[in-house]
């Protein structure tokens, strides 16, 4: 047991290590760049980023060649994008499309397409979004309700998107909807990928709790696209889409910061019943809990590098991860704002401690909990997948979509 | 990155499942925790040393067979999921720990073969009854040799043949080694949470004993057996809480309610994907303790502290959602549930409970943030 890399992961890190070191500023103890600029600028830095990138042959290292990757094991990636987090760079542009629409493509789409597109998916000079979720059908996303008929040879497509990041600044999306409601809701499923600057297509940014405006609403009134589009067989767009969802569960990431560091700065910073918060025994405990729950986390990624290391595939352990650490960071959150008593409210950066990410995050926080997978469907995943329950009972399954009873 | 376990450790622990799978099945806890003149699985106990499994990190020069720490930690692991009702931790993780981190050349000669083949059984002893004991409030006192005072629950004290004792001396404390069938000393067994595992309240009557490292720094070394001692609990514990987790399965497929396994309720679903993560949560923390253990690494007090923690939360949670899981039969005398829950308890406390090793944790990373 021991945590070296080997002589030829040691070789290439250090090879990565002085590309960063020649490209790039160190992460300095400020905002990341992409939070420093704004949308557009951000977008601009990060283009050019992954393009340079991709030269040096650093983007999709895992890729097979035949889609421009360096058909290199997955753990070269893994160096990379830990190295890379030492960096001050621009990230976030690309993720749903290097983690989902990448390989969705290189999976469904024809030999031209893929040449088409999956190089300028890869160097970042195209963006891509996801088009799956709906006010409707969320965690069930099946029972989405967008339409597409046939007319010709496209497709035209009515309805609404929900939840879509990064659809204002993004070239291209990946599309399911609903061909035939008379077929059960699985199946009346079919998969397109879309030119988001279509005619017909309106595009609204989402307010959130905290503010912010990370995601998007997407109409589409008589939308056309073209049938050569489509990925997958009429019908098939259900399994098409599960691959992508498969996808997504790894390239949502860790949770940001605050975590137990962070709140042991601040309570040994705090005064509580007139000695620094840090002595107190309940503090104490908590911060304990989430010490446990963070080298849980990190120890478990361990785990899945050491399989990934060797060449094998990461065990189930890997499927905690979100559940443990969305929760976290809202407890976290809520703590820290505690400790800063009645003044805990204020949200001013200017005039709280750590530029009042707590308070940041307590309203950022509840949706990572919701965000690709509620806490609740990945319990049923684990549930399932991993300790091998009975599934669900399910009374929509055989039935046509459009005898399914909707509520609200 | 090799953060795993090698071949031969993974087949270590596969034979010592399946040792114990066949000697150790739940009737054997049943049966030491019904009888109450078998104060542990004495066959078992025999088997078990002669697997040698006692000296497996004890050094070969003092009569072990010197494998290392994380032969002993997946050996513990099994341990715990068996709920084997033997003297090992006591004599394993504690005396013969006590007595290689505290004692003489002479001393290790002496004590540690007999441990390491099992003719000897050793025990630690430092509670006094119920309370956090600390060295100002410790009564057991050792003066020119000899030792007075009362220590419970001493776990296994009640069979064992030496003990390790934590005493007050002069102003600090010091570790003295007893052997429990001297004169002076009397002891009876004592009724606790989890009767699988006897334990005994043994009282000191000026009983010679010999000191076991420098006069008055004992606490210092306890404090340094139970960092030891926490990871190899805490890989028991682990164990424990995976056979909860599988009976707790078994259980939620085969049993039917409203026309359909109970386990397809998302209600019983989402408490067992809770019982996964807390135990992944665990073993993660667990393998890295057992890393810090094997290699002495610095990072052993914070490690072995978030092991322990981790470890005592998983098996606390998976025993009793075990038994709720169960409904009304895991209620019973007759269910193997309260086995579990029994140990789950026992083991908690026994270096110390989740609050204490809780505010060890966060003195270690106060101190690592320091230096």
């Amino acid at each position: 047991m021991d945590f070296n890399d080997t002589p030829e992961q040691a070789a290439y890190r250090a090879e990565v290590r002085a590309w960063l070191g020649a490209n790039a500023e160190p992460r300095k103890d400020r905002p990341s760049v992409s939070r420093r600029l704004d949308a557009e600028e951000g977008l601009a830095l990060a283009k050019a980023w992954q393009a340079r990138k991709a030269d040096a042959g650093y983007a999709c290292r895992h890729w097979p060649v035949a889609h421009g990757g360096q058909g290199r094991p997955m753990i070269e990636t893994i160096i990379y994008d830990q190295e890379e987090a030492n960096f001050d760079v621009p990230t976030g542009f690309f993720s749903i499309g290097l983690g989902m629409c990448g390989p969705v493509m290189a999976q469904y789409a024809t030999q031209e397409q893929q040449a088409r597109f999956i190089p300028p998916l890869m160097r970042g000079e195209e963006v891509w979004c996801q088009l799956f979720s709906e006010p409707a059908a969320g965690s069930d996303v099946a029972g989405l309700r967008t339409r597409c008929h046939r007319d010709g040879d496209d497709w035209v497509v009515n309805g609404q998107k929900v939840w879509t990041s990064g659809a204002h600044y993004s070239d291209w999306g990946i599309l399911v909807a609903r061909h035939d409601s008379s077929l059960p809701k699985h199946k009346g499923l079919t998969f397109f990928f879309i030119d988001m600057k279509s005619p017909g297509i309106d595009i609204k940014p989402i307010k959130q709790i905290n503010g912010g405006s990370n995601f998007n609403e997407v109409f589409f009134t008589n939308v056309r696209v073209p049938d050569s589009q489509r990925l997958g067989a009429i019908g098939e767009g259900w399994q098409v889409a599960i691959t992508t969802l498969m996808n997504e569960r790894l390239a949502v990431g860790d949770a940001p910061p605050p975590d137990f560091r962070e709140v042991m700065k601040l309570a040994a910073a705090c005064e509580l019943d007139g000695r620094s918060a840090l002595e107190d025994s309940s503090v104490r405990e908590k911060i304990a809990d989430w010490y446990v729950e963070a080298m849980g986390m990190k120890h478990t990624k361990a785990r899945t590098m050491t399989a990934l290391s060797q060449g094998k595939v990461p065990g189930p352990e890997n499927s905690i991860g979100k559940v443990v650490s969305a929760s976290k960071l809202q407890n976290v959150s809520s703590f820290g704002a505690d400790l800063m008593d009645m003044g805990g409210v204020i949200t001013d950066p200017s005039l709280m401690p750590s530029d009042a990410l707590f308070q940041q995050s307590f309203l950022y926080s509840p949706g990572l909990r919701i965000a690709g997978g509620t806490d609740e469907i990945l319990r049923n995943i684990i549930a399932e997948r991993v300790l091998g329950l009975p599934g669900e009972i399910r009374v929509d399954r055989d039935v046509p979509y459009s005898d399914i009873p909707t509520g609200n | 990155m090799n953060f795993d376990f090698s071949d031969a450790q993974k087949a270590l622990k596969q034979q010592t499942r399946d040792f114990l799978r066949a000697a150790c099945d739940t009737t054997v806890p049943r049966r030491v925790l019904e009888d109450t003149d078998e104060p542990f699985a004495r066959d078992l106990w025999q088997q078990i040393c002669a697997n040698e499994s006692p000296g497996i990190a004890i050094p070969e020069e003092v009569g072990g067979i010197g494998f290392g720490y994380l032969e002993l930690c997946v050996v513990a692991e099994e341990m715990g999921r068996a709920i084997a009702p033997v003297p090992f931790s006591s004599s394993v993780y504690l005396a013969a720990e006590a007595i290689l981190q505290g004692g003489s050349e002479e001393q290790k000669e002496r004590l540690l073969p007999r441990l390491a083949s099992g003719e000897s059984i050793g025990t630690f002893a430092l509670s006094e009854g119920p309370g956090q004991a600390t060295v100002a409030n410790l009564q057991a006192t050792l003066r020119d040799g000899r030792l007075s005072g009362t220590k419970m629950p001493v776990p296994d004290g009640d069979v064992a043949d030496l003990c390790v004792v934590v005493a007050k001396d002069g102003e600090g404390a010091s570790l003295a080694v007893v052997d429990l069938a001297a004169e002076g000393v009397s002891r009876e067994p004592v009724d606790t949470l989890d009767p699988s595992r006897s334990h005994a309240r043994i009282t000191f009557d000026g009983a010679e004993a010999e000191l076991l490292g420098e006069a008055g720094q004992g606490w210092a070394t306890k404090d340094a057996v139970f960092n030891r001692a926490a990871v190899l609990f805490a890989m028991e514990q682990l164990g424990g809480a995976d056979a909860c987790l599988q009976m707790a399965i078994g259980y939620a497929k085969g049993r039917y309610a409203f026309g359909r396994p109970i386990g397809s309720f998302q209600a019983i679903k989402h408490k067992l994907a809770d019982m996964y993560i807390k135990n992944e949560l665990a073993r993660a923390n667990c393998y890295y303790g057992a890393w810090a253990l094997s290699t002495d690494a610095p990072e052993l007090p914070v490690a072995a502290a978030a092991a322990r923690v981790a470890a005592t939360q998983a098996f606390h949670f998976a025993s009793k959602e075990n038994i709720q899981t169960h409904g009304g039969i895991g209620f019973t005398w007759e269910s193997d549930c309260h086995l579990y829950y029994r140990r789950s308890k026992l083991l908690a406390l026994s270096i110390g409970s989740e609050r204490v090793w809780k505010d060890r944790l966060i003195s270690g990373l106060e101190r690592q943030e320091a230096a």
